[in-house]
């Protein structure tokens, strides 16, 4: 509880300059350049903001209301984020952060994908990269709708290149949509090199992922284009094996079952851009084999 | 007509202070309070889903200055804890709310819900029982039918009064999400019951079947903004309710106009002032409670600074608004951080709707005056709970210096809120629960 008494002034203080800053600058977003306290209040309580949603889930029952506010909470300061141009280079900071680490964990999870209902269900986790991308504005919403309009036809020759190495025929869906969401990401790094399609496996998997489930799941209802229509025949098997409280849970951490990611870890996926440790990513791999055994049972059977 | 509109809003002093304990545990925490329509019966749910009605005792003609004190009537385990198998869920068995049905008979009905269920519970005296039986003696021991020479029947003896509680329906299986609010219809038929994203009807004969009347469920649950937070039927039309939302607003809505009333036929909502405009002026706007007057013509709203009243009759703006605790404004970053910002607070009215009282926290409660404009902020405290004392208005002090009574707001204690409260149909007695302890003040008599 709120102990009796405790000062909070700085917080407080930094909140009434928060409000007085977001209620002064009126002028169009891209003039306005958030002050060094305003930006790290507000990142504070993007981070404040993402842990109670972590807790929440980790509740038997979360409490839907106050994960609704939450998330709108975590929506509003994305978009004032974007507006500032500060979102991006925060998950540009992500993604340059992720790279060394994924290259092995990302393989392994590809090879085990060898079932396509598997592959389209966690397919279906990342799903809402074109929301992600669509966060990008400016040049990069170009990027976007070209991508998503020519989709499969963009992957196919990256698709081709991994195929030789891993034959992984069926996983060819997951590998396409790891390409896009790399390539959003580095979309900042002018034209997509060559390199990106060495890039692909090193997906951005679950270091930035939950970060990016958790933002990129909240749909910005802006010019980015809609994302593509949920499988009808999954969403019925979703629909009936997992109640909703599940559905709320793959949507707002992108996990199956309970996340297995303190909230420590997320908080420091995010403020820190330091070196990932790989355990979250270890964990958050055995969440993925969960789902992938859940799918199996679910489908196989 | 007593004079009490002098002294504003009314001078309390508590009889009494009922179901207190001193070291309590998380189940005695009360979680409703709710008089029935005529006054004479409170009843209390707590989390470990008991339920406590209390009686008004009879006035008694040798000390008039003494009104009837309430005590303790019955006594019984509403809802137990469950467990959902498909989902691996414990099912709280707090009880989230009771509503009387008017009385209509001897016997008292009322509905309690938890999260899943709602339950109708029949509570009736037993003040005689019948002797004499042939086949059984006194005791319950058979009778052996050898033994019986002679047939007598059976006499009605006075008996020492037994208040029994039976749970006459179950209705279950309704609701995927937590239910937060019930309202019984005033054709005395029918009941709704709401959850975070459905409001269902019911007949109160009927258990197994339940209509949908709003859905606000999206297709794709990741597009999921805004959930129902409370709902109510409208005291006299039988055909109208109005439910709030997470987002500030409230629709009332028509059952005639089609089954599924996903459209609303008045919807109120005050544009958001872009001066206060911060990250946290959603969660502040979402209403925790909706009351209609008694009247039928106002509706008041709760959200987590304010109780606005609404005329039902403009929709573009409440007709009143009071501020609870505006002294929290320039604390939601902290109260957000300790989850205090998502408090329920609930509001009623008095009987005459010129009165509306909601809690806040230190144990304070707050009442407002809407005719002279007045209000008062009281405490449910034990201190001030010396039978015949009269309560004492508090202050809080927002800042610069703060006088002798007063308390200022980075004393407040957090814990202790008020988050239920309860005003008597018809005279000047409030019910407060704070935390497990309950409250009853009455107004002064001269």
């Amino acid at each position: 509880m709120f102990p009796k008494g405790t000062k909070r002034k700085f917080l407080d203080s930094a909140e009434d300059a928060a409000t007085a800053t977001v209620a002064g600058e009126q002028g169009p977003a891209s003039t306005r350049t958030p002050s060094p306290s305003y930006s790290l209040q507000r990142q504070s309580l993007l981070d404040m903001s993402l842990i109670k949603l972590q807790l929440c889930h980790m509740l038997v029952e979360p409490n839907l209301c106050r994960s609704v506010l939450i998330a709108n909470t975590v929506r509003q300061i994305q978009e004032e984020m974007t507006q500032d141009g500060t979102w991006q280079i925060m998950t540009q900071a992500l993604a340059a952060a992720q790279c060394p680490t994924d290259r092995l964990v990302a393989t392994e999870v590809l090879c085990r994908q060898s079932d396509p209902a598997a592959a389209a269900a966690a397919g279906q986790s990342p799903k809402p990269y074109p929301l992600v991308g669509g966060l990008d504005r400016g040049y990069h919403s170009e990027e976007v709708v070209m991508e998503a309009g020519d989709a499969h036809k963009e992957a196919l020759p990256t698709q081709s290149y991994l195929a030789g190495p891993f034959g992984m025929g069926p996983c060819w869906e997951e590998e396409q949509q790891q390409q896009e969401e790399e390539e959003e990401e580095d979309g900042g790094d002018e034209d997509g090199e060559e390199s990106e399609g060495e890039d692909v496996d090193e997906r951005p998997e679950v270091d930035s992922r939950p970060g990016e489930q958790v933002f990129g799941t909240f749909e910005i209802k802006q010019q980015p284009p809609p994302p593509p229509p949920p499988d009808p025949a999954l969403e019925e098997l979703f629909s009936d094996v997992d109640p909703s409280y599940y559905e709320l849970d793959t949507v707002l951490t992108g996990m199956q079952s309970a996340p297995k990611m303190g909230p420590y870890d997320l908080l420091e996926s995010l403020s820190s851009h330091g070196p990932q440790p790989l355990s979250p990513g270890a964990s958050c791999r055995s969440d993925l084999n969960e789902l992938d055994h859940i799918m199996e049972i679910i489908v196989g059977s | 007509m007593k004079c009490f509109s002098r002294y504003l809003p009314y001078i309390f002093r508590p009889p009494s202070t009922i179901l207190s304990s001193s070291c309590h545990t998380e189940a005695d925490i009360i979680s409703t309070v709710e008089f029935n329509s005529s006054g004479e019966l409170l009843a209390t749910g707590d989390k470990g889903g008991r339920v406590v009605v209390f009686q008004r005792e009879q006035e008694s003609k040798s000390q008039p200055q003494r009104r009837g004190e309430y005590n303790v009537y019955s006594t019984f385990q509403s809802h137990e804890p469950e467990f959902d198998y498909l989902k691996s869920l414990e099912i709280e068995e707090k009880i989230n709310k009771i509503k009387w049905l008017p009385q209509q008979n001897a016997a008292y009905f009322l509905l309690s819900t938890n999260d899943k269920t709602v339950k109708l519970w029949k509570i009736s005296e037993r003040d005689k029982r019948p002797e004499g039986y042939n086949l059984k003696d006194d005791d319950g021991r058979i009778r052996d039918p050898s033994t019986i020479t002679s047939l007598r029947v059976p006499v009605l003896q006075p008996m020492d009064l037994m208040v029994e509680a039976t749970a006459r329906r179950v209705f279950s299986n309704a609701h995927t999400y937590h239910i937060n609010s019930i309202s019984v219809n005033s054709d005395l038929q029918t009941f709704i019951s709401t959850d975070d994203l459905r409001v269902n009807l019911w007949n109160l004969e009927i258990t197994d079947r339940s209509f949908n009347i709003v859905d606000i469920k999206p297709a794709n649950m990741e597009e999921l903004t805004e959930v129902i937070t409370s709902a109510e039927f409208h005291p006299q039309q039988c055909h109208t309710f109005a439910y709030s939302s997470s987002k500030g607003s409230i629709r009332l809505c028509d059952m005639r106009q089609a089954a599924l009333c996903d459209k609303h036929c008045k919807y109120f909502e005050e544009p958001e002032d872009p001066a206060t405009r911060s990250f946290f002026s959603e969660i502040i706007s979402s209403i925790s409670d909706v009351k209609f007057s008694h009247n039928g013509r106002h509706l008041m709203t709760r959200d987590y600074l304010t109780v606005k009243v609404w005329d039902l009759q403009m929709e573009n703006k409440p007709l009143e608004t009071y501020q609870v605790h505006d002294y929290l404004r320039g604390k939601l970053c902290s109260l957000y951080e300790n989850d205090c910002i998502f408090d329920k607070f609930e509001c009623v009215w008095n009987g005459s709707d010129s009165v509306i009282m909601t809690g806040s926290y230190n144990n304070f409660f707050r009442m407002f005056d809407r005719n002279t404009k007045r209000d008062v902020t009281l405490e449910a405290s034990r201190e001030n709970s010396k039978p015949r004392a009269i309560l004492k208005p508090r202050k809080v002090c927002v800042g610069g210096k703060r006088r002798k009574d007063e308390i200022s707001v980075d004393s407040l204690d957090f814990s202790k809120k008020i988050l239920h409260t309860t005003w008597h149909p018809h005279e000047n007695i409030i019910a407060v629960a704070a935390t497990n302890n309950l409250y009853i003040f009455q107004d002064k008599v001269n």
